[in-house]
């Protein structure tokens, strides 16, 4: 569900609730993040260690026994200073003018395709996962409900477009033979 | 169409067959043909003046088509008259509109038994009936108040407790939600929709939005007058 340069801030942030060990991290991260897609251990602790090399953790002890060391990692000042700043920062709002389906209806009507039966395909293979995501949402815990709405805002404002592309197909098709 | 999903009850119940309707020179229906199937929950989709609502009140026995045909359960619905299909109306159909439907003099109880009452159920009966509704319904409480005393929710809930209060083999949604907040509509949609299969109630569900389209098991886009499935299922298919 988090991709990219959420994943450390996202870790660093259940490290500001309270040190933890990697493998907690995990379970954590997994429980509340994932959905679906657990964190690789091996990711974990390699974030963990670029954390550690950037000050924004730092490690409190390491617990010897069986298998491997367990080390506890604690945030420093400067990563939840990273945190709160990531936190209070907008996303960038994208407004998605070249998206893959943009492309392809263009594309269809340069090449005289039938460009409203892609839509209808495409509004129907949207139809289909919000019913997916509306049943999930009837069912599922108020996390997974909030995701789901999410997306099902998503996918209606795709809807939106594509209903309206339809209505514009001729006019498109004008501009992009001419 | 779109096939049925394995188990799904695939007896048709409600079908339109090549359906032709005009007010006036206004053609609303040019050929609209539907089948639904007992126990489905499908949305009939489109833009404003597309058809949807006539098609919809055809099915029904509201509206008769200038010519095609309209079936319930085996039974042709276009040629019966009035009585016969206000009696299929009052007896086997449900109905939730968007706008006006409660009495204002009656108690949201009143209005919810008023369809048993006027099939003959005795009065305590039917308000027995009714109130066992307000629980389901997130009601308990309001029994007593009139139209005027609830909320836009509170009213649409009453008015689905009144469509499904005599069981009826098919609930007609026209646009449920459309004069309510998102958050109001995502609520009343959920009850209806437990309601529906709780019951095993067959469900035509009018609506341009698709978040509420999509509680349904398939849609249907009526455009210009023709009713079409969206594309193939390609699970189904």
């Amino acid at each position: 569900m988090l991709a990219g340069m959420s994943v450390p801030l996202t870790l660093l942030g259940l490290l500001e609730r309270e040190p933890s060990h990697g493998y907690d991290l995990k379970r954590d991260y997994d429980a509340f993040f994932a959905r679906g897609k657990p964190l690789p251990f091996g990711q974990v602790y390699a974030t963990l260690g670029r954390l550690a090399r950037d000050g924004k953790v730092v490690i409190s002890e390491v617990a010897p026994g069986e298998g491997p060391e367990r080390k506890r990692y604690v945030i420093t000042d400067h990563g939840a200073t990273e945190v709160a700043t990531w936190l209070t920062e907008p996303l960038e709002p994208e407004p998605h003018l070249q998206t893959v389906l943009f492309t392809k209806v263009v594309l269809a009507l340069m090449l005289d395709r039938p460009a409203a039966t892609y839509l209808d395909l495409q509004r129907a293979a949207h139809m289909r996962r919000m019913r997916e995501l509306t049943e999930l949402r009837r069912t599922g815990a108020t996390i997974d409900a909030l995701l789901a709405d999410h997306a099902l805002f998503h996918l209606e404002a795709d809807l939106r477009w594509i209903d309206m592309t339809a209505t514009r197909l001729d006019a498109l098709a004008r501009e992009v033979r001419s | 169409m779109n096939a049925p999903d394995p188990g799904t009850p695939s007896r048709p119940l409600v079908e339109a067959r090549d359906a032709v309707l005009s007010f006036g020179q206004t053609p609303a229906l040019r050929g609209a043909s539907l089948t639904v199937n007992a126990g489905e929950i499908v949305a009939v989709m489109g833009p404003s003046g597309s058809g949807k609502s006539t098609l919809l009140h055809c099915l029904a026995g509201i509206l008769t088509p200038d010519s095609g045909e309209i079936w319930f359960d085996g039974q042709r619905v276009d040629t019966l008259g009035e009585t016969g299909r206000s009696t299929l109306r009052r007896d086997r159909f449900g109905f939730v509109f968007q706008f006006g439907q409660l009495v204002p003099e009656l108690t949201a109880e009143e209005n919810v038994a008023l369809p048993l009452l006027l099939a003959g159920t005795k009065r305590a009966a039917a308000l027995k009936a009714a109130r066992e509704w307000f629980e389901r319904l997130d009601l308990a409480g309001l029994e007593s108040r009139r139209s005027g005393e609830l909320s836009g929710g509170q009213a649409q809930r009453v008015a689905l407790a009144r469509a499904v209060v005599s069981r009826p083999e098919v609930l007609f949604a026209d646009e449920p939600t459309g004069s309510l907040d998102s958050f109001t509509g995502e609520q009343v949609m959920e009850l209806l929709i437990d309601a529906a299969r709780q019951e095993g109630t067959t469900v035509i569900l009018v609506t341009h939005d698709p978040r509420v389209a999509a509680y349904a098991e398939r849609e249907v886009v009526v455009r210009d007058g023709k009713a079409s499935a969206l594309a193939p299922d390609p699970v189904a298919s």
